[in-house]
C-alpha cells in the first residue's frame, strides 16, 4: 500500500499546529462517542480529513467507517478515486443514496438545484445518519469557506431531527469539547475548522496526499451555462439545443455534483501551480458552487435543515 | 492496516518549535468603537476578502458603503441571516487572514449584553487581545471590563488600538494620554506587555498601511506589524504533562497511550509518573504516523509506550515525577458563568478537563464587580458573572494552576440534565486555609526495599498517593538490591 511513513518531517510549524489540533479532535471523538462516522465526500478536504484520521489512530486502524452520500450525479472520476482510496487504505465505506432519487427520477435538471440538493444531499444525509444510528459525524467543513460557517463550533450540536440552531450552540472554550448528548441527539464534528483553503493545499503538497485528478488543469470538454463552465464528458449531461462542448484547459477548485459545479480556466497542472494560483486568486473557493447562490443566506438555510 | 509488527518505522527528524503556528487574537470593543470596521479593514487590506464575496455584499439590501464611499467593512462580518435581519451579531465568529509573514485567527465577539461570556470564549484560545478605544473618549468603564476579562483568561500581551484618531485631528497628546492611562490599568492586572497604536480603521491608517502623512509623529508599529511580532503562547516551558486521551492496542505486545503534550517535553527513556496512581515508568517509544521520534514537545499529538505494564486509562495523566501536578479532592477556581440559569450551589455538575470527566460540587465564594474591580461575597451565580468558587470532588482530581499551565489548569462545567456547557473555569490552587497534603513535620525518614510488585501496590494506595511528592523511589537491578543505602545515594 502507499505508505507515507517518514515523509512529513519537514511540515512547517503552522501546518504542524493545525495537524496536531485535528488529531486531538479525532481522538477525542473516538474516545467519547459510541458510534462515530466520517463523512467522506471524496474532495480535497475529505482527502485531508481521511489522512489525518489515519495519522491520529496510528498504529491502530481508523476506528469508524466512512459514509459517502451519493447523489448519483457526482463526477465519475470521484467515484473511481473513492474506490481506489478505500482499497488502498483498507477503510470501511458505507455508500448511501436516497431511494427517492431513483424512484422519482430526481435530477438537478428536472427538479432545479435547490430542490435536488435538499432531497439528494440534505434528506439523504439525515436518512443515512438515522439508519446508522451515528452519534457523531465527522465532516471536513472549514470556517473560512462561507459566512455561516465562521460561527460553527468544532463540536456542532444537532437535535434528533438533525437541525442546527445557530442561536443555541454550546460555548466552546480552550480545547475542551463537550460531547455529552441525550439519546437521539448527535454532534457534527469539524476537525478542519481552523484550516483555510491554502492550508489544505499546502498540506496536500507537504504530505503528498492523493486527490481526484479533476483538481489539476487539463484540456476537457465543457459547455457554458448560467456563466458556469460545466464539464461535458459525461453521458448523464443532456445537451441543450445548439450547445456544443468546447475543449478548454480547465480545473476544479471544489468538487460536488458535476451539473452544479463550475470549472475555472486554469493552467495549474501541479500542486505548486495550484498554490501559486490561489495565492493570487481574486475569487473565493465556493464561487463555482451553484447551490450557494440559490438565494441570499443560502448555506445557513441548508445548514439549519441538516445539510453539512 | 499499518502495524508495528510488519513495518519498521524509521526515525523522523526532530520537529521544530511551534512558535510560528497561527497567532490567535481577540478583538474587544463595543459597537461604537468601530470594531467591525477594524476587522473588516484587516481582512480587506490583507486581501482575505475575495471579489465575489464583496460583490455579494453590494447586492444586499443595505447600501454597502460607508461615508467615504468605501465598502462597509462591517457587512463582511455579518455571518448569519438572523444577524443581518436584527442588525446585531451573535456569539463568536472566527476569521482567517495572513499578512504574508504570519497567519492569524481572529475571534470576533459581539458587544452586547452577553459580552462577558462570548469574550471569555474567544479569549480562552487567544494569544493576544486587541483592545479598542475611541480616541474621542479614551479609556471607559467597558475598557476596564475588557482588560479584566483578558487578564483573567491568561492573556499577557495586549494591543491597544486607539481608533478614530482622524476624528481628533490626529491629536498626539490625546493619544499619549490614553496610552498612559491604559498602561497603568494593565499593570494593575499584572500585564506589562502593551503596545498602543493610533489608528483609523475607516481610513485604513496604521492598520496594514502606515500613516506617515497624517501621523508623522507616530513611528511605532502598525497593527499588523504588532500582531506579526506578538509572541504565541506556549506551554513549552511548563513541566511535562500528557493527558491520556485514548489507549490503543493494535496487536499483542503494544499498548500505546495517545494524547497531546499539554506541557514541557518528553524524550525516550524519561521517567514519568502516572497520575492519579503515582506509579512510575520510563518512556520506551514515541510513535507517530511519520515515524518514531526521540522526543516530543508541548502541542505535539503522539502515541507513547512505556517500559512496564501499568494500568492506565483515558483521563489519567502522565507527568514529570519531580514536578507533579496538584492532586486533591478540593480546589479553588475562577469561573465564568455561561448559562442563563446560572449555577446552583450544592448541585453536582460534570467537570471536564484534559480528558477527565468527574462529578463536582461548586461552592461560590465571591464574584467580581467588573466595572469597579472589587470582589463581592456571593452565594448564587448568574450568567456572565466571574466568580471565585471552591470545587469539591468525591475522588482525587488532578490539575495545575492556570497560571502554570493553560491546558491542565482549565476546565468546563456541564449540566448533568441538559448537557449544556454552563461555565468555564481556571484553577487558582487549593482552597484558602487548606494546604496540599503535607507530611508531618518530622524530618525523620525510613528507607524500605521491597519487591517491585509489592512496591507498586503500595505506591498505588491512596495513602501513599497523597504524599507522593515527599517520597523518593528508585528502582534497582536485582544485583544492586543489597543495601538500601545505595538508594539514598542515588536520589540525594
Amino acid at each position: 500500500m502507499a505508505n507515507s511513513i517518514g515523509r512529513s518531517a519537514g511540515l512547517n510549524p503552522h501546518l504542524r499546529a493545525l495537524e496536531n489540533e485535528s488529531i486531538h479532535i479525532f481522538r477525542e471523538v473516538a474516545a467519547e462517542f459510541e458510534k462515530p462516522v466520517l463523512l467522506y465526500s471524496v474532495g480535497k478536504d475529505s482527502a485531508v480529513l481521511l489522512h489525518l484520521a489515519r495519522k491520529a489512530f496510528f498504529p491502530g486502524p481508523v476506528p469508524f467507517p466512512l459514509l459517502h452520500i451519493n447523489t448519483g450525479w457526482k463526477f465519475s472520476q470521484m467515484i473511481a478515486f473513492r474506490d481506489l482510496m478505500v482499497r488502498e487504505y483498507e477503510v470501511e465505506l458505507i455508500e448511501y443514496a436516497n431511494p427517492r432519487g431513483k424512484a422519482e427520477g430526481i435530477s438537478p435538471f428536472s427538479h432545479g438545484s435547490a430542490r435536488y440538493t435538499d432531497i439528494m444531499k440534505t434528506e439523504a444525509l439525515r436518512q443515512a445518519l438515522d439508519q446508522g444510528g451515528y452519534d457523531a459525524s465527522i465532516g471536513g467543513a472549514r470556517r473560512d469557506e462561507e459566512a455561516s460557517r465562521s460561527k460553527e463550533r468544532i463540536y456542532s450540536f444537532r437535535t434528533p431531527d438533525h437541525r442546527w440552531d445557530p442561536r443555541n450552540q454550546r460555548p466552546e472554550l480552550w480545547s475542551i469539547y463537550n460531547g455529552l448528548i441525550h439519546s437521539g441527539e448527535s454532534v457534527r464534528v469539524f476537525p478542519l475548522s481552523n484550516w483555510t483553503e491554502i492550508d489544505i493545499w499546502r498540506y496536500i503538497r507537504a504530505e503528498n496526499i492523493p486527490i481526484v485528478p479533476l483538481y489539476f488543469a487539463a484540456e476537457r470538454p465543457v459547455v457554458t451555462r448560467d456563466g458556469m463552465l460545466i464539464l461535458a464528458e459525461d453521458q448523464r449531461l443532456p445537451l441543450l439545443p445548439g450547445e456544443r462542448p468546447q475543449l478548454e484547459k480547465i480545473r476544479f477548485r471544489t468538487l460536488g455534483c458535476f451539473p452544479l459545479t463550475g470549472a475555472i480556466r486554469s493552467d495549474a497542472a501541479t500542486l505548486d501551480d495550484i498554490i501559486l494560483e490561489l495565492e493570487t486568486a481574486t475569487l473565493s473557493e465556493r464561487q463555482g458552487r451553484a447551490i450557494d447562490r440559490d438565494q441570499s443566506g443560502s448555506m445557513e438555510k441548508k445548514k439549519r435543515e441538516g445539510y453539512f | 492496516m499499518n502495524s508495528l509488527a510488519r513495518i519498521e518505522i524509521p526515525v523522523a527528524e526532530p520537529v521544530s518549535d511551534t512558535t510560528e503556528r497561527p497567532l490567535r487574537f481577540i478583538t474587544c470593543g463595543s459597537v461604537d468603537d468601530g470594531k467591525s470596521t477594524l476587522i473588516g479593514r484587516l481582512l480587506w487590506d490583507t486581501k482575505a476578502v475575495k471579489q465575489d464575496q464583496a460583490e455579494s455584499l453590494q447586492s444586499g439590501s443595505t447600501p454597502a458603503q460607508n461615508s467615504l464611499g468605501l465598502l462597509d467593512f462591517a457587512l463582511l462580518l455579518d455571518g448569519l441571516q438572523a444577524e443581518r435581519e436584527q442588525g446585531i451579531t451573535i456569539d463568536v465568529a472566527y476569521r482567517y487572514f495572513s499578512s504574508g509573514r504570519r497567519s492569524f485567527i481572529v475571534a470576533d465577539t459581539p458587544g452586547h449584553e452577553q459580552y462577558t461570556r462570548n469574550m471569555a470564549t474567544g479569549a480562552s484560545t487567544a494569544d493576544v487581545a486587541v483592545i479598542l478605544v475611541d480616541a474621542q473618549y479614551g479609556v471607559l468603564k467597558q475598557t476596564r471590563r475588557h482588560l479584566a476579562i483578558a487578564a483573567l483568561m491568561g492573556i499577557r500581551h495586549l494591543i491597544l488600538a486607539v481608533n478614530k484618531i482622524d476624528l481628533t485631528g490626529y491629536d498626539r497628546s490625546g493619544f499619549e494620554t490614553i496610552a498612559a492611562a491604559f498602561a497603568v490599568m494593565a499593570r494593575g492586572h499584572g500585564v506589562d506587555d502593551v503596545v498602543a497604536i493610533p489608528v483609523s480603521a475607516l481610513r485604513g491608517e496604521n492598520i496594514v498601511q502606515r500613516a506617515d502623512k497624517t501621523m508623522p509623529w507616530y513611528q511605532g508599529q502598525t497593527l499588523v506589524e504588532a500582531l506579526e511580532a506578538a509572541p504565541a503562547m506556549t506551554q513549552a516551558q511548563a513541566a511535562f504533562r500528557f493527558p491520556v486521551q485514548r489507549v490503543v492496542r493494535p496487536h499483542e505486545g503494544i499498548r500505546g497511550y495517545q494524547g497531546t503534550l499539554a506541557g514541557g517535553s518528553v524524550a525516550l527513556g524519561d521517567e514519568i509518573a502516572v497520575l492519579p496512581s503515582g506509579l512510575t515508568a520510563r518512556v520506551s517509544q514515541i510513535i507517530t504516523f511519520d515515524g518514531r521520534r526521540a522526543a516530543a514537545n508541548a502541542g505535539d499529538a503522539v502515541t507513547l509506550t512505556l517500559d512496564r505494564q501499568i494500568d492506565i486509562a483515558r483521563g489519567d495523566m502522565l507527568a514529570a515525577p519531580t514536578q507533579p501536578p496538584l492532586r486533591g479532592q478540593s480546589f479553588q477556581a475562577r469561573l465564568i458563568v455561561l448559562n442563563d440559569d446560572g449555577l446552583d450551589p450544592g448541585k453536582h455538575y460534570w467537570l471536564k478537563s484534559s480528558g477527565r470527566r468527574q462529578r463536582v460540587k461548586v461552592n461560590p465564594e465571591s464574584v467580581l464587580d467588573l466595572a469597579g474591580g472589587d470582589w463581592q461575597p456571593a452565594t448564587q451565580l448568574t450568567v456572565n458573572q466571574i466568580a471565585v468558587a471552591e470545587l469539591r470532588f468525591g475522588e482525587t482530581a488532578i490539575f495545575d494552576r492556570y497560571v502554570d499551565n493553560r491546558v491542565t489548569g482549565a476546565f468546563i462545567l456541564i449540566h448533568p440534565d441538559t448537557n449544556d456547557t454552563i461555565a468555564g473555569g481556571m484553577i487558582t490552587g487549593f482552597p484558602a486555609g487548606t494546604a496540599a497534603a503535607s507530611p508531618d513535620d518530622s524530618s525523620e525518614r525510613v528507607v524500605i526495599s521491597l519487591p517491585a510488585r509489592l512496591a507498586d501496590r503500595l505506591i498505588a494506595h491512596e495513602a501513599f498517593s497523597s504524599f507522593r511528592e515527599h517520597a523518593r523511589i528508585s528502582r534497582l537491578a536485582e544485583g544492586d538490591a543489597t543495601g538500601p543505602q545505595r538508594d539514598i545515594d542515588l536520589s540525594a
